[in-house]
């Protein structure tokens, strides 16, 4: 069961809106299908993200994916204790395994995105 | 592994198996306005005799060992041990390429691995790659990692840097939007600190400079270091002339970010083309961006030790267009030899190298200094090479010493147009106390 206080995006990113901010991670499908975490590429605190831009890069043991913004908005936290303990993110991936905060834009911006439901059902979708 | 090339008889039963009956049917998919229609230009073969003949005759045509030598500029004449030739000519270790299928060559592994330490051990860096093509390669990737370590667009090139690797630099940011920008020399043929601190600003990301300088003048590498970092920007500092690691400060203990540079010097002849060796080392926290090769050392599911390529998420077979950099190898061959000639003259041999270096140039610069009408251009701290202003044209004066079989060193107004009567002259080890004196009479001479 996917939290329901968070909203999804195709591409397996989580965004739990806590009033202007979003704090953002990535799924535990997402890190089930990524293998053991080795690193991750945070982004700088300050940096202006449009929807879907790259917030960074997160590496497997054999490969590597982009992370994408699924709100727009600015940078104002990162998990910076991901830089040491990566496997965090395999660990807890809806919990201490979040990625970045951002200060939201436009908060119709989650409008867009799954919930928790719509999520799970699209991950049935991909699974058959 | 031998090469041997198909016989006619490979080549009808491999036609056969796939039901062809000629190479033409083969390819004859192919539109004919494709097609060559005609024979390859390739010389006809030779025998045994005649290929030796034609070798010789090539070999002939360089005349570089008649000549006594003083050129350097980027490319050294240095001792090689014996042992450099006779283990890098093993069947094992002759090619050029990292393995494809690298962990069932361990030794060629191992052989990287010890690269790497040494490169980290002489530049005082945490991580090296397993090597780039050549120095002035090393240089542009030097400049682009550092791009892309802080997204900033502009990179400071000192002009003492080697014309070459700068103009290499250009090459490969040419579509990159970098915009690059020159930082002049001053009386001691050094960087112009004062320049540098006003030319830096928050849309530089870094600047590269040459220790010892493409003058022989060894730069403030730790000023350098010092007004970069003030500025938020990466000091790059690249090395042409590898033995003056062995008694130089390491570039590292300096602060700097990136070391990259040219490592001939280490157990590869001066020839027409190379082959050279690039080497380039980085700080830990920058390892994700560095480009090349890198090996590893591991243990085995038995606990035993062995090496593998590891991080190789950073390269291009795994991360394509976001890849650091389109080198997909190393010079591996002559990473080798450079390991090999390390570890035979060991930390004392390389520094005593050094030590004769530095010793047998300053007593050529003094020497020659006293012809009359000769002075050293810069007032700066040399290792072997260091730039002479000559009374006339610089190389007038060349010409003149080349009729005498002696090559004086390299006219500098081809890469510096202001130097006109300036030569810059190398001395090395190789160069007994009267190849120095021969020189200077032969100077004093065309100078009369």
């Amino acid at each position: 069961m996917y939290p329901s206080h968070s909203r999804y995006t195709k591409d397996h990113e989580w965004v739990e809106p806590k009033g202007d901010i979003a704090v953002v991670g990535i799924t535990d499908y997402a890190q089930n299908h990524l293998g053991d975490v080795v690193y991750i590429d945070l982004p700088a605190i300050g940096k202006v993200l449009d929807i879907h831009a790259t917030i960074g890069s997160i590496e497997s043991v054999k490969a590597v994916s982009e992370i994408f913004s699924p709100v727009s908005g600015e940078v104002v936290e990162v998990n910076s204790h991901l830089n040491n303990a990566p496997e965090v993110i395999n660990q807890d991936p809806h919990g201490k395994g979040w990625i970045c905060k951002l200060k939201m834009k436009n908060k119709a911006d989650l409008d867009v995105l799954m919930t928790a439901g719509d999520y799970e059902k699209y991950l049935e979708g991909l699974e058959g | 592994m031998s090469y041997i090339a198909l016989s006619d008889k490979d080549k009808k039963e491999m036609l056969e198996r796939i039901g062809v009956a000629s190479i033409e049917e083969l390819y004859g998919c192919l539109p004919d306005e494709l097609k060559l229609g005609r024979r390859l230009r390739v010389p006809e073969a030779k025998s045994e005799p005649e290929l030796e003949r034609s070798f010789d005759a090539l070999a002939a045509r360089n005349t570089y060992p008649r000549f006594l030598s003083f050129l350097g500029a980027g490319v050294y004449r240095h001792f090689i041990p014996a042992t450099v030739d006779y283990l890098s000519a093993r069947s094992e270790f002759v090619t050029p390429y990292t393995p494809y299928q690298p962990e069932v060559s361990q030794g060629t592994l191992q052989i990287i691995f010890e690269y790497q330490t040494l490169v980290c051990q002489l530049t005082g860096m945490d991580i090296s790659n397993a090597s780039l093509y050549d120095g002035a390669m090393a240089a542009a990737e030097g400049v682009l990692m550092a791009q892309r370590l802080n997204s900033r667009n502009k990179v400071l090139v000192a002009r003492s840097l080697h014309p070459q690797y700068r103009e290499t630099i250009k090459t490969y940011t040419r579509n990159l939007g970098l915009v690059i920008e020159e930082v002049g020399f001053g009386d001691c043929g050094g960087l112009k600190s004062a320049e540098l601190e006003a030319k830096l600003g928050p849309d530089v990301c870094g600047i590269i400079v040459q220790s010892p300088n493409f003058f022989g003048v060894v730069e403030d590498v730790a000023k350098v270091v010092d007004i970069a970092h003030r500025h938020q920007a990466l000091a790059i500092v690249a090395v042409a002339e590898a033995v003056s690691l062995g008694i130089l400060e390491s570039p590292g203990r300096f602060g700097a970010d990136i070391v990259c540079g040219e490592a001939q010097s280490f157990g590869l002849a001066p020839g027409f083309g190379g082959p050279f060796l690039g080497f380039m080392a980085c700080k830990k926290e920058h390892l994700r961006q560095l480009p090349g090769r890198l090996t590893g050392q591991t243990k085995d599911v038995d606990g035993r030790r062995g090496f593998v390529l590891t991080l190789s998420t950073r390269e291009q077979h795994i991360r394509r267009e976001k890849a650091t950099s389109n080198i997909c190898t190393n010079q591996a061959w002559c990473a080798l030899r450079a390991t090999i000639f390390l570890e035979t003259l060991g930390h004392d041999g390389l520094r005593e190298m050094a030590v004769q270096n530095l010793q047998k140039a300053a007593y050529a610069a003094e020497t020659l200094a006293k012809v009359k009408g000769v002075r050293l251009k810069f007032s700066g701290r040399f290792f072997n090479e260091f730039v002479l202003e000559l009374p006339k044209n610089a190389q007038a004066v060349l010409d003149a010493l080349k009729a005498k079989g002696l090559l004086g060193g390299l006219a500098l107004e081809r890469y510096y147009p202001e130097l006109r009567q300036d030569v810059l002259l190398n001395v090395t080890e190789a160069h007994p106390k009267d190849d120095i004196d021969k020189l200077a009479v032969a100077l004093r001479e065309v100078l009369r």
